[in-house]
């Protein structure tokens, strides 16, 4: 059970992975936009993941991630054959399906992987996928090839024009939301990345009026809805990710607030990841403790 | 029978527990249980009642008298047995159920002087039992070829699963947490019920036969349509998973917990090990918990054991009108937590990098009684005071958790969300499911939803039978 059976190193500093994980009934149930949480041993803590792929009949489940904290650097410390204490899903709603007519895939950094599994979900339904993938730098993207296959036009960028468009994401967004306003195709913004990203996604397109969706990455303990670690503001009201989640309206986010609560465990984080590079013997000595 | 009489006169028998101010600093157990000396002498107290009012006071009906009497001709081993015969969790029980209102509460020797001392004496026969390492398997029916599919593995549905696998049916239980217990490993803290009793309660129902699948969340990963497609009948018993929060100002501020969190944090993550344990909280020095039940009791005094200076416990009435059982208050008080009664908070107060610094509340006063018979607090104009805290527990309920009855579009619920059951059987609005614990009554205690499994259990082996 919760058997990896496929790794691979998309970049080294920081450490992003990809992991194929043996977990043949939530490979069949998962939804784009779900999430599952691991959990490593008996020792670890409840991490949650959103999906990038699954493949039903092979029963394998795709997750992608970067190596953030104490947990996301052990996880990539396990090789093909090892196994997972638990692999917990499919967990959240899933991405609400309809006849959108054209969606907008904004991707930022990690966030590429679970708007992969959401465009793939979106492409089948039957709506034309347009996508804008991008990072900090050349290294850190990936899948351009997969984004490429379901996509109907792709857009690439990084920051730091090491490939593709130089600039960030949101720079493509506006422009092509420009374009959009005659044909006013696009009915629907999607933006994943990391929130900051994620707000100014929100920010460009308010303008235009069109609904953005992100999916939010919060704390989250037992994520079936008991703890409310992960509660956001949305629109004024407390929500919990977990249930109401993981995607909301992003023009209703309080980004700000939420901002705030992803610094709760900094202090924690810090010792943990110290105490693992000791323990553990750190193999990644280039990262210079800049995590 | 002079030896007998003698024993009665006897007063009731302390239990020998950790010093407040040691204990206050540590996750272990807070008494230490009675020695066979004095439990052979509490249950001597016992009168055996010809028709024992104490069994009426009992959800699952214990047969008290008859254990109790063990315990005094020196068999632990057959009390222990005894016990099991009604009920499942006996060391559980005996340590979280609120003996002061029931079985102890309807005690003839309660009217003159202090009732037996029933919730220890079980206790004292399950613990002995354990450390004996003799735990007996009771025999099971022949099998009925019927299959049986719990949905949590909280005190209901141990209890179901429990009395239908002696039955002869076969059992599942599907727990969504990577550990079965529910609120037994969850929410109640270590100090109160070491989880190596809930794991070993969990280990007897293996032994038994119940096949256990844990990291599997109904409702998500399968639905209980699903379910019943592969299950003669299923029980849910998903509790009361939703923390209610109290819609003030600066609840988001970092800081803030609802009680599920920061004991689900330190209970089943073991977070007040960080960080040999992965999962990181907030020690707060300065800690308060809003509200007056068992909940708000075991927060306030998990703070103290994660070293918080100060830990108040908020709540809007007075001491008599607190819910929790009176031991915990007890408890709570000898260890220092401090107890501010009749405030309300108002909102809390944050510094600009969100992190929580206060909270504000009102003094209340006490005025007519409302529906619950209990008199309405009113706050008192313009009496606003700030307690300086750098963490806050929520502790005021919650509702019952959305996963199941959203994804069961035919099973019943009413305004609130909980499921509609018969208080009798359990039944539901769909044939072959049935339902009990918090998810139907709201947050009660353990023993009234092992009450209900029990109820649901009986009620679904007919049920099959006639299947």
């Amino acid at each position: 059970m919760n058997r990896i059976v496929a790794k691979e190193e998309f970049s080294q500093n920081p450490g992003v992975k990809m992991m194929q994980i043996e977990a043949p009934r939530i490979a069949r149930k998962a939804k784009g936009g779900q999430f599952v949480v691991f959990r490593l041993n008996e020792t670890g803590e409840r991490v949650p993941l959103t999906v990038a792929d699954t493949d039903p009949e092979k029963g394998l489940v795709t997750i992608i991630f970067q190596e953030v904290g104490k947990s996301t650097m052990a996880l990539g410390k396990l090789e093909v054959g090892d196994c997972l204490a638990d692999f917990i899903g499919p967990l959240g709603k899933p991405t609400h399906m309809a006849d959108y007519g054209t969606v907008l895939c904004v991707a930022g950094g990690i966030g590429i992987a679970p708007t992969h599994n959401i465009a793939k979900a979106l492409k089948a339904h039957g709506n034309k996928v347009i996508s804008i993938i991008g990072a900090r730098t050349k290294e850190l993207l990936f899948w351009e090839d997969k984004m490429r296959a379901l996509s109907d036009e792709l857009y690439v960028c990084t920051d730091d024009g090491s490939y593709g468009i130089h600039g960030l994401v949101t720079k493509v967004e506006q422009e092509l939301l420009e374009k959009n306003r005659e044909s006013g195709e696009i009915n629907l913004v999607i933006g994943i990345g990391p929130p900051i990203m994620m707000k100014f996604v929100c920010k460009t397109s308010e303008p235009f009026g069109i609904e953005t969706m992100v999916s939010l990455p919060t704390i989250m303990v037992d994520a079936t809805g008991m703890c409310g670690a992960c509660r956001v503001t949305v629109g004024g009201e407390t929500k919990f990710v977990c249930v109401d989640g993981p995607e909301f309206n992003g023009h209703k986010v309080d980004f700000d607030e939420m901002l705030k609560r992803q610094t709760i465990y900094l202090e924690h984080e810090k010792v943990a990841v110290e105490r693992f590079r000791h323990g553990a013997g750190c193999s990644c000595c280039e990262c210079g403790g800049n995590v | 029978m002079a030896e007998e009489n003698k024993a009665n006169k006897l007063p009731r028998h302390a239990m020998p527990e950790q010093a407040a101010k040691v204990r206050a600093r540590n996750f272990e157990e807070v008494p230490f249980g009675y020695s066979k000396e004095t439990a052979m002498l509490e249950a001597g107290r016992c009168l055996r009642c010809s028709k024992p009012k104490c069994v009426e006071g009992c959800p699952v009906n214990v047969k008290i008298p008859e254990f109790v009497g063990l315990i005094a001709d020196g068999d632990f081993i057959g009390a222990a047995h005894k016990l099991k015969e009604t009920n499942a969790l006996p060391a559980v029980c005996g340590r979280v159920c609120p003996q002061e209102s029931q079985c102890e509460s309807k005690c003839v020797l309660g009217k003159k002087g202090e009732p037996v001392a029933i919730g220890r004496l079980e206790r004292f026969a399950a613990d002995y039992e354990r450390s004996q390492g003799r735990v007996e398997l009771p025999q099971i029916l022949p099998a009925t070829g019927k299959k049986v599919a719990v949905i949590g593995g909280g005190p209901s549905g141990l209890t179901v699963a429990g009395d239908l696998i002696k039955l002869g049916h076969q059992v599942t239980i599907f727990e969504a947490l990577h550990k079965t217990g529910g609120v037994l490993v969850y929410g109640i803290p270590e100090f109160r019920l070491p989880k190596a009793i809930v794991q070993a309660e969990v280990d007897y129902l293996k032994a038994l036969g119940v096949e256990i699948i844990e990291s599997y969340v109904i409702g998500q990963i399968e639905t209980v349509d699903e379910l019943l497609d592969r299950f003669d009948a299923c029980f849910v018993g998903t509790g009361a998973g939703l923390p209610v929060f109290m819609k003030l100002e600066g609840e988001n501020l970092n800081g803030v917990y609802s009680a599920n969190e920061y004991l689900t944090r330190s209970n089943l993550m073991k977070a007040y090990l960080f960080p040999e344990y992965d999962t990181p909280i907030v020690k707060g020095k300065k800690v308060a918990t809003f509200g007056g039940g068992n909940v708000a009791m075991d927060s306030s005094r998990t703070a103290l054991r994660l070293g918080a200076e100060k830990s108040y416990i908020i709540y809007r009435r007075s001491l008599d009108e607190m819910p929790a059982r009176a031991e915990e208050v007890h408890h709570a008080q000898e260890e220092g937590v401090e107890f501010l009664l009749l405030a309300n908070p108002q909102r809390l107060i944050g510094n600009d990098k969100g992190w929580l610094t206060g909270v504000e509340c009102v003094r209340m006063e006490l005025g007519e009684p409302d529906e619950s018979g209990r008199r309405r607090p009113q706050p008192v104009a313009g009496s606003e005071f700030v307690v300086e805290v750098d963490t806050v527990v929520v502790a005021i309920g919650n509702g019952p958790n959305p996963l199941v009855p959203s994804t069961t579009p035919d099973l019943k619920t009413n305004r609130w969300g909980n499921i509609v059951a018969d208080p009798e059987t359990g039944a539901t609005s769909m044939p072959g499911v049935y339902a009990g614990g918090d998810i139907v009554t709201g947050a009660a205690t353990v023993i009234q939803a092992m009450g209900a499994g029990k109820k649901a259990a009986a009620a679904m082996h007919q049920y099959l039978s006639g299947k």
